[in-house]
């Protein structure tokens, strides 16, 4: 058995914001998957200042997660707001249709 | 621990006014206008409140998380100003658009209490609510004009990438906190540790994440496609007021937390600084609208305020608050300008509809006038003033590299703003405007100008009060 330690939780966050960083760039197909993309970041975040908070035996880490996942569900609710609201608009969300402002 | 109420009852009263103008707006039918009316009276309650909060010394309360000093309760100031001076502009704007409803002073006034809590947060959690409470007010903010496709395409824009660097921040946030196990700003630059990289890695996250928030060059994609598609008096908004809170966190980062890794920072907010310097001052020559151009200029100016940043002493500091203070006088004349270009309630934003302006409305291009001349920094206007310090503050620490890329590319913005004043005075006229402007935006427009027009004959008034703020 190997030990857990927060190097491998550290990596572990570091591994699931790339990934919300990189969906949100490479995605060409649909909004909500960068709604999910900017939900990865702050989870990988959160890992990130549950471990350190555990492994320091300091519980602001903590308290300050607990901030961080009120502030994404209001995020995400106001997203997903402003996509109804352009969905109305414009009839589509496909992210290469997106383009009326420009230049 | 009572007392330290005492030092926050601008925030609290601005929070109660909120609630309490909701409410109102609830269960008032057509309460829009007596909303909008009472949110200007509570913003100008909150002036005297906020000056006579205790500032000559710095005070931390709540567990040092909270800082109140001269800088805060000056930024807190400038901000409550511009707001007035926003809201008192858009008025007749938004009724003429029809989207003059109670959400609009509510959300401006939650965003500005946002700003309130991040400019004298001294811990990274309350940062982050404040940043937060000012994001979220703006996203909606953007896309306010729901019924049009631009403006809720705006707003989309403005919410993944905003979203994105409120991510990128808060990685930077938990690597800071970790490697230095405190969320106390003042506790993290005591726990600094030369020998770990993990803070300078969060430093750096921190640092974009910021920049993205002040449209500084290369985070600022967003800036252009937001400022076109907003609503004319959002726009506005978003021109002055995100820029003068994150442009106060950046100082309440780089010179209390951040001190002692001057040579790790100083050479990225460089970079920053001359990129913007150089890539709004070639991108706006260009531009057809007047708003994607006011977005190129607001990306240049960030890049000048951030120069004052780099030197890492107080003269710097004081100078780029100078700037933007300056900056948002000008901002404020240039979109009450802007507001005024209407024709049979029809909104013109392109350069094109100025042609001949000055036949037809000689006092409108004289103001036009003295804005683009004080943006382009020519002197005796106040634009030059704030470049002068700048640049003095720059020079002093010979940084003569960083003076002379932004001298060059003031002369390269003179060529747009002066290709404007070109198309004002010399071609052939086009149709009238209406000249039917609600009184707010005409005091507006004549105050910013006359405080540009005159500031070269008391620069003191200004500098006195800016040069309390001593950081370093």
């Amino acid at each position: 058995m190997i030990d857990i330690g927060i190097g491998h939780y550290l990596t572990l966050a570091a591994i699931i914001f790339l990934i919300g960083v990189v969906g949100i760039f490479l995605n060409r197909k649909n909004i909500i998957v960068i709604l999910m993309s900017i939900e990865l970041i702050l989870l990988a975040v959160n890992i990130n200042l549950v471990s350190f908070s555990i492994f320091m035996n300091d519980i602001s880490g903590q308290i300050f997660t607990l901030f961080i996942l009120t502030v994404a569900a209001a995020e995400a609710a106001i997203g997903l707001a402003i996509i109804v609201v352009y969905y109305r608009n414009s009839g589509t969300i496909r992210v290469e249709e997106i383009e009326k402002l420009k230049g | 621990m009572i007392t330290d109420i005492y030092y926050v009852i601008p925030e609290i009263f601005l929070s109660l006014s909120l609630m309490f103008l909701l409410l109102l707006g609830v269960f008032k039918k057509e309460g829009s206008t007596i909303v909008y009316n009472l949110s200007l009276v509570f913003l100008i309650i909150s002036i005297p409140l906020i000056l006579n909060v205790p500032s000559n010394n710095t005070t931390l309360i709540f567990n040092d998380s909270y800082k109140i000093d001269y800088l805060s309760n000056f930024v807190k100031t400038l901000i409550i100003i511009s707001t007035i001076f926003v809201l008192l502009t858009s008025s007749q704007y938004l009724k003429s658009i029809k989207i003059f409803n109670i959400e609009y002073p509510i959300l401006i006034l939650s965003s500005i209490l946002g700003m309130m809590v991040m400019v004298s947060s001294n811990d990274l959690i309350v940062f982050y609510i404040g940043l937060e409470l000012q994001s979220l007010a703006l996203y909606v903010l953007a896309s306010f004009n729901r019924d049009n496709i631009l403006s809720s395409e705006s707003g989309l824009k403005y919410f993944v990438l905003s979203a994105l660097s409120s991510g990128l921040l808060l990685y930077g946030c938990s690597l800071v906190y970790g490697f230095s196990s405190s969320t106390n700003f003042s506790q993290i630059g005591f726990n600094y540790d030369q020998s770990i990289q993990g803070i300078t890695f969060g430093m750096v996250f921190i640092l974009v994440g910021l920049a993205f928030k002040i449209s500084a060059v290369p985070f600022h994609m967003w800036a252009p496609d937001v400022y076109q598609g907003s609503p004319t008096s959002v726009t506005l908004f978003f021109a002055i007021l995100p820029k003068i809170a994150a442009l106060t966190v950046f100082i309440r980062f780089l010179y209390s937390p951040f001190l002692e890794l001057i040579d790790q920072w100083q050479s990225i907010i460089i970079f920053l600084s001359i990129a913007s310097m150089l890539f709004g001052a070639v991108a706006a020559i260009g531009q057809k609208n007047l708003k994607r151009l006011a977005a190129y200029s607001s990306i240049s100016h960030m890049g000048y305020a951030l120069a004052g940043l780099t030197t890492g002493t107080n003269q710097g500091i004081q100078s780029s608050i100078l700037y933007i203070s300056i900056y948002l006088v000008m901002n404020l004349a240039l979109f009450s300008c802007i507001l005024m270009l209407k024709k049979n309630n029809k909104y013109h934003e392109s350069i094109e509809d100025l042609s001949g302006l000055s036949r037809n409305h000689p006092l409108l291009a004289f103001s036009l006038l003295v804005v683009l001349f004080s943006l382009a920094g020519i002197p005796p206007l106040a634009g030059f003033f704030a470049k002068f310090y700048v640049f003095a503050a720059v020079i002093e620490q010979s940084m003569f590299f960083l003076a002379i890329v932004g001298l060059m590319s003031t002369v390269v913005a003179a060529f747009y703003y002066l290709r404007i004043i070109k198309i004002i005075y010399f071609d052939k006229e086009a149709e009238k405007f209406d000249t039917d402007h609600n009184l707010g935006l005409k005091i507006s427009l004549t105050i910013t100008t006359i405080l540009i027009l005159i500031y070269f004959i008391y620069p003191n008034s200004l500098i006195d009060f800016v040069s309390k703020i001593n950081l370093v």
